[in-house]
């Protein structure tokens, strides 16, 4: 292959858009917040569904509109760009405790305006103990809240505070026919119903909601119209006045009826992909496959030589840029764990089409050409992988993986496919797939899947073995036994699975609990009416009202666990170099290693709070003396320390590590995998789906590791678990092919709920046509040995003096030198200083 | 004795490599070299002897003996690797040739499991050592560095006529063959000395590509870790644009020529 397919040129306007988008830090505006307040309060006397319908109408009505400079894809949930509205529907009082910092804590900051803050203060009160949140503490047991508020076991926070989200819904239908061909559906589903039906009076109500919701969703497309228009009027240019009378005709027509030309279609998709973000907070919103259902408006405009190719790229383009025009406040917690201003719309191009033929066009193309246009989050752009796949197609990803912003994700049709069939999916179903949020498969347009269900911390189990299932002094997991006492390594890997399905049970009530607050307080009926069945059933996705339902948590920490649990095995009963119960104190001293500052802090103030129990009274001088003592390694005798010490050497450097592609390692990660995956499958949702796993952290896996103390594999306290279902960080010594066949080991179709493998490159590792083709040949065989998904973090610059600083982290980091390829950290640092100056010419 | 069981000393083996032949390879690093260029990156590679060497403030054994039944199971680990690539493995060095029999028997046992195989070698042997690793290699990666014999003895200790010889006879012999030239400043980087490579290149039979390979400082630490002098230091490698002039030098012979393997 000589060339890489649809090189274009970016419009300047697209320059400008990004510009604009982000001039300034994004704000928090209260418009949604006060409406919807206005709208339950006038709606007390409701049926649910209804009031949802009602608040959103009233939204859709009030809520201030803007089209910016030079846009031809139009529709802004906020006045200011890449700014964000509120839900209090769904909770509140985080960030009304946050009023003062969230402008400048450290993880996604956003300006609050003493207005902003003045009108939400106001409607608050409004909202104690009316929010989902609300209902679904009241839901759960109280062991399953604690394990996961109090002991951070699991983390079903996302949706505990937010909306659900993750959904893909059926963008063709609006597409072809409109919101005035959902309404016709709707009433004539309506017309259908028998008086005598027990559920006649809960159907109706929602085939009224979806009414009301679509003429809402037409009346808000009409204020664009309108707006567009009077802006043309003011027009000087010539040229923005013809954008803008266009712009007000698009609006004009769609999402009322279906689009006729490609700019039609392209304005109608945006305000899907808006509108399901204004009606509810959950984020994951995935526009799917873009590439299909857009492909025939483009395909017939250029045939008929109303638009050109370049014409095209820009529309795409400036959708992507709209798609990072939307945002999201978060808790500070929480914005540590989806870190970056997340919003996770996925977007994923080429893959079989329902027939099982390779669906690639021009599309896949220009969707892939538009991520380099528009080098931001969003879209989460996602390529589906086959053996019928044109390299072309890999080729044009890799490109786009070669400028550094970690997209595309790779995924493997031939995995994925008989993976989610084995979950009841039909062939053709299964074929159709789309990538929902980071890795989550999913039939678009069929599924409610509550994807990303909870963070699942598989280290936390294992530390309660040590401790017998005590936890913070409370007796929480079941008592699997004193570890002094254990014989054989079977007794002790029983114990961890007892404590780990133990919590997986109250992961399941905290889901569940959380997932009826969400049918009973805020069901969906914008959402719902594009996925199937819910129409035709009359109910709402939330109550069950999709085809295929699923809850999926998702585990992490299979490195850790398994290098521990091999670390064990080996020293504690093969070699009997050290004793279970020393290797409980080792873990409790960290290693002999002291704790950091933030660690020493929580340690000094639980140590200082039991010395104040048995009545000692504080003074600084004692809390500074109890600190002191702890960063250094609190009170260890020398010898103790370096036993310590010499325990995490034995550790680190004569124990097998997972992702060396060593076959014994590798099979035991496959059964601690299994030992999670296979225990979630055997429940039950409200919404008469099933769990299924999934394994990947997003970004969890650091502040979740930061609760998590030492662990057997040597890993420090506090510090980060591994992220995705790769080895845990510098483990992995034998490169990117070895790492790779450790992780296909795994048995990754039972996790359909995703699997995440990061993989770390230099760009020189794919420079030239040569390096491109040669990083496709790497997916490809990893995909062969079925893997589900690849993704790859191509280092920059900046990352390799951040590894001149932590060697220790970037152990297997590959960089080319003319010529030659070498791991950049064995290197002297004047030669790293020379790589490092010369990275930017790389590309 | 079956050829899975034949000994040789190795003192790396290094996967996914993707710039030593075609496609993604496995690399077996060879102990043991006849020659000392003056620039070679791989310094621990030139005494047969297991040494100790300092890496990072660490000391590190360099070497370690292995049979080909002991590290075929490697090699063939990446076997999804290379047949979607079109790669395989590579024996480099070191000085492949130094170790003829278990260069002979490693190559068969690659050949045998279905790999394709390479050799990176200064073809500084008995033509008889070459003629037996042969029937199963598939590309031989030849170092030409210098045509001027007294010079090459200067810069490597090892005169050229033999590797000009031998190179005549791989080159009839039918096995893939390209050309390399390591681009050292002060030692051949000027238009003549390329030339007169290229010249030389283009006059063996079957013989399609000429790679220049700039001079890197990549085993410029490994020196102090082995307690030896770098006898270029301070020798910066060659910029971009005199490495596009020597290629447009080396192009005019009609070869395919490229920077870098």
């Amino acid at each position: 292959m000589e060339t890489i397919k649809f090189v274009l040129e970016k419009s300047a306007r697209i320059e400008k858009l990004i510009d604009d988008l982000y001039a300034k830090m994004p704000e928090i505006e209260s418009a949604r917040g006060v409406l919807i307040t206005e709208s339950y309060q006038a709606t007390e006397d409701l049926p649910i569904i209804r009031r949802r319908s009602a608040a959103f109408a009233h939204i859709l009505k009030n809520i201030p509109i803007v089209i910016r400079d030079g846009e031809l894809i139009v529709g802004s949930a906020t006045v200011a760009p890449r700014s964000c509205q509120v839900f209090p529907e769904y909770s509140y009082e985080w960030l009304e405790a946050e009023f003062e910092t969230v402008a400048t804590r450290s993880a996604d900051p956003f300006y609050i305006s003493e207005d902003t803050k003045a009108d939400l203060r106001a409607v608050y009160p409004y909202w104690k103990g009316k929010t989902t949140s609300d209902l679904a503490k009241s839901n759960m047991a109280p062991e399953a809240y604690d394990a996961f508020m109090k002991h951070a076991i699991f983390t079903p926070g996302n949706y505990f505070y937010n909306g659900i989200g993750h959904v893909n819904v059926n963008y063709e239908k609006v597409l072809q026919i409109g919101y005035r061909g959902i309404i016709e559906e709707t009433k004539s589903a309506l017309s259908k119903l028998d008086v005598s039906d027990p559920e006649y009076v809960s159907r109706t109500n929602f085939l009224y909601a979806v009414i009301e919701s679509c003429e809402a969703v037409i009346g808000y497309a009409k204020r664009y119209a309108t707006l567009a228009m009077e802006m043309a009027k003011e027009e000087n240019d010539a040229l923005r006045k013809e954008e803008l009378e266009k712009i007000a005709k698009n609006c004009t027509r769609v999402p009322e009826y279906g689009a006729r030309d490609f700019h039609e279609a392209c304005q109608s998709f945006w305000f899907v992909q808006l509108l399901l973000q204004v009606e509810s907070s959950g984020h994951s919103i995935s526009p799917g496959r873009f590439d299909q259902y857009m492909y025939p408006f483009y395909k017939k405009d250029i045939e008929n030589g109303v638009i050109t190719v370049e014409q095209a790229q820009e529309l795409i383009d400036c959708i992507w840029v709209k798609l990072n025009d939307i945002n999201k406040v978060r808790d500070a917690v929480s914005a540590d764990g989806f870190a970056g201003y997340g919003m996770f719309q996925n977007l994923i191009v080429g893959g079989q089409d329902i027939h099982g033929l390779d669906a690639t066009n021009d599309l896949s193309y220009m969707c892939l050409e538009a991520s380099m246009h528009v080098p931001l989050p969003q879209p989460s752009i996602s390529i589906r992988v086959w053996n019928g796949s044109p390299d072309s197609l890999l080729v044009k990803a890799a490109a786009l993986t070669r400028l550094g912003t970690g997209l595309p994700a790779y995924y493997n049709d031939e995995i994925i496919i008989p993976s989610i069939m084995a979950r009841g999916l039909s062939l053709e179903d299964a074929r159709d797939y789309c990538i929902i949020g980071c890795v989550e498969p999913q039939k678009g347009g069929k599924t409610d899947g509550w994807h990303d269900a909870a963070f699942f911390n598989m280290c936390r189990p294992l530390e309660l073995v040590f401790s017998n299932g005590v936890d913070k002094g409370v007796q929480i997991g079941p008592m699997t036994g004193d570890v002094a006492y254990m014989q054989t390594f079977e007794e002790f890997y029983d114990a961890y699975k007892a404590q780990q399905s133990f919590f997986i049970k109250l992961l399941v009530n905290a889901n569940n609990a959380i997932d009826t607050a969400h049918a009973t307080r805020c069901p969906l009926p914008f959402q719902s009416c594009m996925v199937e069945d819910c129409i035709g059933r009359g109910k709402s996705l939330q109550e069950g009202g999709a085809i295929y339902n699923f809850t999926g948590p998702q585990g992490f920490g299979i490195a850790n666990n398994t290098d521990a649990l091999l670390a064990v095995k080996q020293l504690v009963f093969e070699e009997k170099k050290v004793t279970l119960a020393e290797l409980r104190d080792a873990l409790k001293a960290n290693f002999g290693y002291g704790f950091d500052g933030v660690a020493a802090g929580r340690l000094t103030c639980e140590v200082v709070a039991s010395l104040a129990k048995v009545g000692v009274s504080i003074n600084e001088e004692i809390v500074r003396n109890v600190y002191q003592e702890i960063k250094k390694g609190g009170g260890l005798t020398e010898s103790q320390k370096a036993r310590y010490q010499e325990i995490k050497r034995l550790i680190d450097e004569t124990c097998p590590k997972y992702g060396n592609d060593i076959y014994e390692a590798d099979m035991f990660a496959r059964d601690v995998a299994n030992s999670y995956t296979k225990e979630v499958e055997k429940y039950k949702n409200p919404r008469g789906g099933v769990f299924q796993a999934g394994l990947y952290p997003v970004s969890a896996n650091v502040p979740l590791g930061a609760q998590t103390g030492a662990t057997p594999d040597g890993r420090l306290a506090y510090t980060p678990i591994a992220d995705g279902i790769g080895p845990a960080s510098g483990r992995d010594k034998k490169g990117p092919t070895a790492t790779a066949n450790s992780v296909a080991k795994l048995e990754q179709c039972v996790a359909s709920n995703g699997t995440l493998l990061n993989q770390k490159f230099h760009p020189s590792a794919l420079s030239g046509m040569s390096g491109l083709t040669k990083f496709v040949a790497l997916i490809r065989s990893y995909f062969d040995q079925k893997g589900m998904h690849m993704q790859f973090n191509v280092v920059t610059r900046e990352t390799l003096i951040d590894a001149q600083k932590h060697p220790e982290k970037y152990k297997t980091l590959v960089v080319r030198v003319a010529g030659y390829s070498a791991l950049f950290t064995t290197l002297s640092r004047s030669l790293q200083n020379d790589i490092i100056n010369r990275t930017e010419q790389g590309f | 004795m079956s050829i899975y069981q034949t000994k040789g000393r190795i003192f790396n083996i290094q996967r996914f490599s993707i710039h030593d032949g075609p496609g993604i390879r496995s690399i077996v690093f060879f102990k043991g070299c006849y020659m000392r260029c003056a620039w070679c990156c791989n310094p621990e590679s030139q005494s047969y002897e297991i040494q100790t060497m300092q890496e990072n403030g660490k000391e590190k054994i360099v070497g370690k003996d292995v049979t080909v039944e002991e590290i075929l199971p490697e090699l063939l680990s990446d076997m999804p690797y290379y047949r979607r690539s079109g790669g395989g493995v590579t024996l480099s060095g070191g000085e492949i040739l130094a170790q003829p029999e278990f260069a002979r028997d490693l190559l068969r046992a690659c050949k045998e499991n279905g790999l394709h195989t390479a050799v990176e070698s200064t073809a500084n042997a008995s033509f008889d050592v070459i003629k037996s690793i042969l029937p199963y290699l598939d590309l031989y990666l030849l170092d030409i560095k210098h045509m001027d014999s007294a010079k090459h003895k200067e810069y490597t200790n090892a005169p050229n006529e033999l590797i000009l010889e031998n190179a005549k006879k791989i080159a009839q012999s039918g096995v893939e063959l390209v050309i390399r030239t390591p681009v050292i400043p002060g030692f051949n980087d000027t238009a003549e000395e390329i030339k007169a490579i290229s010249k030389f290149a283009v006059s063996l039979p079957n013989v399609e590509e000429h790679h220049l390979l700039p001079y890197h400082r990549l085993g410029q630490d490994k020196y102090a870790g082995l307690n030896r002098n770098y006898a270029l230091k301070g020798v910066e490698p060659p910029s971009q644009e005199k490495m596009e002039y020597l290629l447009s030098v080396a192009q005019e012979s009609g070869l395919k020529c490229q920077i870098g393997g």
